[in-house]
């Protein structure tokens, strides 16, 4: 089973060369710790900026520079700074090509649901809906189950939605997966899951085509 | 030239009165018009509602307006980092009308550039898209939203010059281009104003003709959220 870092490890692998990357908040926000640094990758952050860096060294923060945790940042040479609309017509214009965000739950049509528990909280969509409506490569990150120990990957989302049949492949703590017409197909297992354990922490169709490999992180 | 320079926070916002809806700009605690959100809670002014991405924190940016339950009505994409914010519209003591953050910028563009709606993907069968008019684009759905009205624009930028010209600094420019001249009245706050002629006509990143009214802000506590650094090796 893998922690959030070792998600973050797996997701890294499907960043390629030349790639521009939105990321969102929390797991997503640690694949970029492990982007292999023989690549070009540039980092946009729904905020303003395009080739976000590391957090600047202690003595070294700018309120004027955060990214979309509302975190400090560095730039890295090549970087740039613009309105929201801006950014936003990145995203919306399909410009970006790799969007990883974390969700509540998923479907097994794609949809997603990220921002609302009715009556219990309520964040706010922020950027999900824009991006999760735009973008061509969607992967979510996130747990499989919640605290309560359910699954998140979903007949049907039993929350408020953020898109519909926009997420493309879901990396868990447990097992890569991709949407299909059918539903929830099984690519890769995390070192040490048995697919019998996936089964039992998918409430949606999982699809098990033959031998499931590890994941090599 | 046509000067914008108001000589203090109180000239730049005169006209402001209750019930009317203001445009601020900043994202989380960045870019915000601190000087503007100071004054507004000096007039007191009541029923207000708010277009601004997010709602401060408790005891800053916009949570002190919600403190002293000013607003009225919350429109933003996103209120994670506000207890007092989330407790008021749960308990429905607050309206608030969440919005996709990028849906949120351009019914700002769309105000100050003249288009009274635009079509866009995002929301499209969700909550957000209840009660509008939907539409199909080359095989794609899309949800109808319309430009902001609003009496007042708050924005804040880091250098500005008498005529109103603005530049921003980092990821404090966010929205505040935007919600220039989508209101009635724009007041541009500045942490360093200088005379017409100081600022390269190539470096603008706001021309004047957007902004009414433009005045030299004090006191910038330019608060960091998310405190976030590296050692050195």
């Amino acid at each position: 089973m893998l922690d959030k870092n070792g998600i973050a490890k797996r997701i890294a692998q499907e960043v390629k060369d030349g790639y521009y990357v939105n990321l969102g908040i929390g797991i997503p926000t640690l694949v970029a710790n492990f982007v292999r640094d023989d690549i070009e990758v540039e980092f946009q952050s729904e905020n303003g900026v395009l080739g976000m860096g590391p957090f600047p060294f202690e003595g070294e923060e700018d309120a004027d520079i955060i990214n979309a945790g509302k975190q400090t940042i560095t730039t890295l040479p090549g970087a740039s700074f613009f309105d929201s609309a801006t950014s936003f017509s990145m995203i919306r214009g399909q410009h970006v090509d790799l969007t990883i965000l974390g969700a509540m739950e998923v479907a097994e049509n794609g949809d997603i649901a990220n921002w609302k528990i009715p009556g219990k909280m309520v964040k706010g969509m922020g950027g999900a809906m824009d991006l999760v409506a735009s973008a061509e490569n969607i992967i979510v990150a996130m747990m499989h189950t919640n605290k309560a120990g359910q699954s998140k990957l979903l007949k049907q989302c039993s929350l408020p939605l953020t898109g519909v049949r926009c997420v493309k492949k879901i990396v868990t703590n447990l097992a890569v997966l991709e949407i299909t017409n059918e539903g929830f197909l099984l690519l890769e297992r995390a070192p040490g899951v048995t697919v019998a354990e996936i089964e039992a922490a998918t409430a949606g169709n999982l699809i098990i085509p033959g031998d499931i490999p590890e994941m090599q992180i | 030239m046509i000067s914008k320079t108001v000589t203090s926070v109180q000239k730049a916002l005169e006209g402001v009165t209750d019930g009317m809806t203001f445009m601020l700009g900043g994202f989380g605690l960045c870019g915000i018009p601190e000087n503007a959100i100071g004054e507004l809670v000096q007039l007191g002014v009541k029923d207000i509602t708010c277009i601004s991405n997010n709602a401060g924190v408790d005891d800053f940016g916009l949570g002190l307006l919600l403190q002293n339950r000013q607003i009225k009505k919350m429109i933003s994409s996103y209120v994670g980092e506000n207890d007092e914010f989330e407790r008021q519209m749960l308990s429905g003591e607050l309206e608030v009308e969440l919005t996709p953050q990028g849906t949120l910028a351009e019914k700002c563009r769309a105000a100050q550039g003249g288009f009274p709606a635009f079509y866009t993907p995002a929301g499209y069968g969700t909550e957000v898209a209840e009660g509008k008019e939907t539409r199909e684009f080359n095989g794609k759905m899309y949800v109808l939203e319309e430009a902001f009205k609003a009496d007042f624009a708050f924005v804040k930028a880091w250098k500005g010059d008498e005529a109103g010209n603005l530049i921003f600094k980092g990821t404090s420019r966010n929205f505040n281009p935007n919600m220039c001249g989508a209101a009635r009245i724009t007041v541009a706050e500045v942490e360093e104003l200088l005379p017409v002629g100081s600022l390269d006509p190539n470096q603008i990143h706001v021309p004047g003709i957007f902004v009414q009214r433009i005045f030299q802000g004090k006191h910038y506590e330019k608060r960091i959220e998310q405190r976030t650094v590296r050692q050195k090796a």
